[in-house]
């Protein structure tokens, strides 16, 4: 396992607030990776930062084995190096089918022209019925994506991610507003995804991320509090402390 | 574009059927090549329409589709009208110049005929030079490619730094609007080397054409205008459907989610943005002609709104919703405005239509944007509806 991403010192502040703090953290390929904390720990903020949303103030991120940097990469530049995410707020475009939903993120060329003289292949119908059947969708293909549950739609958020083929997908609370069941399946596509590339997932659900049996990170106030195996961390005191005990 | 686009888009057939078909009934009824019963003025109404349409099928990819609320596309169509009047004015000036000079002892030095054009066209502005903006005008050739090339470079210098800055939303309107403004004030200057208030004139008189009665010029131009619509409606109907109208209109609902698939949304936009600008400027330099004049009022930010008020009441995101809104308000407004519709007296106070018609499509306007978003176009949802219960009863 080599490392893929790596991350050291950095450091966000909005108005002040150092919502990222000194922050350090790698992950190799492939890896899968749980990241916990309380709310406002930071943890969307560190997806923003990887995924050239939000600039940091500080530090480094540097990516695959040439170890370019990401930083003063605009988001797509860094989406098409092969960083894919979900958000935590379920994203997929409503108005479309779930078929344009997956047509749109299949990897192919992303310029204008070549999206505009794109013809379909028989390969990427195929592409995008094996990502259906993957995510449950199979039966959903033709439906609008605005139409589907709750859940459905953080399927088919996966299903794009996977479609992208990304060799990092970052998962922000996936297992949110799901039911028991949907959560198991959901378990099974992200330990799927995790054994041919680096996975993060953050997650609330502890229960969630044991049965991801993966390890973890535990972030608080914008720093690494502790990382290791769950049982590892949910042992340690001060992770008790500001996180569990409560 | 394949045979499959086509096949898959069966409303595109019908909208060139429909427009094939009204071409035909306005020629056969038309006073100069036919019986008679349509006048020359109003064919070319009919033609000025069609124009209309085109640069709101246009509007419609650019707002509808990708979400950009432009209101600066009728500076594009208007740009265009200027590229081609200018090369109109030069060279039936050029006519008449030539042909007052050639009784001279002396033939005319190639200056003098220079100098003697630009007093003629440059006169009702006090000036008698020829502006540099002139150095194509002479050639009809390079007035063609001006249509196309200054709305779409300006489109693009425009577009570059406004997207690049993701200025969106009402401030990219309101941007859009300055640029219109700004342009527009600008031609209204004297100096501005496009005779000012008095824009450009007399340029329904084709050169080289002075033969041809208006009348069948008018069919000629309504063609030329149905030929431009039609081609501007399956180029635009090409890149709505399919892969890149999937894009589009994922960066109308989310453009921040299609950045992170990957796509570098500021290149789409410049694409539709250039594209459409160009298409306006087409759309202009066929409508001038036919409407005899251009000059900076046409440019004036409030023809971008009555663009966007017929895109939104022919329904946004669907091609022929622009063109219903195009002909339903453009033809109601001639109506009401041009004293078709009686006045209403209502005892202590008499409605002229003249005046009120603002109001009632200003009332119109926020009614379609509250209660049908969808517009006229919603009609042709409700009609499919009504026949697929049929089919199904
Ligand atoms: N754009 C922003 N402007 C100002 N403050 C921000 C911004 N983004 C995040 N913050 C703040 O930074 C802190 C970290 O936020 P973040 O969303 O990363 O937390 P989180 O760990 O994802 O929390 P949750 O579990 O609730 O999703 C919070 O206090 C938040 O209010
Ligand atoms: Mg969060």
């Amino acid at each position: 396992m080599s490392t893929l991403l790596e991350m050291s010192g950095v450091s966000v502040s909005f108005d002040g607030f150092k919502a990222i703090n000194n922050l350090s953290f790698q992950i190799g390929e492939p890896e899968l990776r749980a990241i916990i904390g309380p709310n406002g720990a930071g943890k969307t903020t560190f997806m923003d930062i990887i995924t050239g949303k939000t600039k940091p103030d500080e530090g480094r991120i540097t990516w695959g084995e040439k170890n370019i940097s990401l930083l003063g990469k605009s988001e797509s530049q860094i989406a098409r190096e092969g960083i894919g995410r979900k958000f935590q707020k379920p994203t997929v475009f409503e108005a479309q089918t779930v078929r344009e939903n997956l047509a749109m993120a299949l990897r192919n060329p992303r310029g204008p022209f070549d999206v505009l003289f794109y013809k379909k292949t028989q390969e990427g119908a195929d592409r995008i019925e094996a990502i259906a059947e993957q995510i449950g969708l199979s039966d959903a293909l033709p439906r609008l994506a605005g139409e589907l549950s709750h859940g459905q739609k953080q399927w088919l958020e996966i299903g794009m991610l996977l479609a992208q083929e990304p060799r990092l997908l970052l998962v922000d609370e996936p297992a949110a507003g799901m039911t028991p069941a949907e959560r198991e399946k959901t378990t099974e596509m992200l330990v799927n995804a995790a054994k041919t590339r680096a996975v993060v997932v953050v997650e609330h659900d502890m229960e969630f991320i044991r049965r991801l049996g993966c390890r973890v990170t535990v972030l608080c106030e914008g720093a690494v509090l502790a990382e290791g195996s769950i049982d590892h961390v949910t042992s340690d005191p001060q992770v008790i402390d500001v996180y569990l005990g409560r | 574009m394949n045979r499959s686009f086509l096949a898959r888009n069966p409303s595109i057939l019908w909208f060139l059927a429909l427009l094939g078909l009204f071409t035909l009934v306005v020629t056969v009824l038309s006073e100069g090549l036919g019986v008679g019963m349509i006048s020359t003025s109003f064919v070319k109404t009919l033609g000025k329409t069609l124009c209309l349409c085109l640069i709101a099928v246009a509007m419609d990819v650019v707002w509808g589709y990708c979400g950009i609320l432009s209101l600066g596309h009728f500076a594009f169509f208007g740009i265009g009208g200027y590229a081609i009047g200018m090369w109109l004015m030069y060279a039936r000036t050029e006519t008449i110049v030539e042909r007052s000079l050639a009784n001279q002892v002396i033939p005319p030095t190639p200056q003098e005929v220079s100098d003697a054009i630009a007093s003629q066209i440059f006169g009702v502005v006090g000036a008698s030079e020829l502006p540099s903006l002139w150095a194509f005008a002479h050639s009809l050739p390079l007035q063609l490619l001006m249509v196309v090339l200054v709305p779409g470079l300006l489109a693009l210098v425009f577009g570059w730094l406004a997207f690049r800055s993701r200025v969106t939303g009402v401030y990219l309107s309101i941007l859009t609007q300055a640029m219109t403004l700004a342009l527009s004030l600008y031609l209204f200057q004297n100096d501005s080397g496009l005779r000012g208030n008095n824009g450009l004139s007399g340029l329904q008189n084709i050169p080289g054409m002075g033969d041809v009665p208006q009348g069948v010029l008018s069919v000629w131009f309504l063609w030329a205008s149905a030929m431009a619509l039609a081609v501007g409606y399956v180029l635009f109907a090409f890149v709505t459907s399919g892969k890149m109208g999937s894009v589009i209109r994922a960066i109308r609902d989310d453009e921040a989610r299609v950045r992170f698939l990957g796509y570098h949304v500021e290149s789409y936009k410049l694409f539709v943005f250039t594209l459409t600008a160009i298409v306006a400027g087409i759309a202009g330099a066929l409508y001038y002609p036919q409407a005899g004049i251009v000059n900076p009022a046409e440019i004036a930010p409030i023809a971008s709104i009555y663009l966007a008020v017929w895109v939104a009441i022919g329904g946004r995101g669907r091609l022929y919703g622009a063109v219903m809104g195009t002909v339903f308000v453009t033809l109601l407004s001639s109506w009401f405005t041009g004293g078709g519709a009686p006045d209403i007296d209502l005892g202590f106070y008499r409605i002229q239509w003249t005046d009120w018609w603002l109001v009632l499509l200003g009332l119109a306007f926020v009614a379609v944007t509250l209660f049908a978003p969808q517009g006229l176009g919603g009609l042709v949802n409700k009609l499919k509806g009504a026949r697929a219960k049929e089919a199904k009863a």
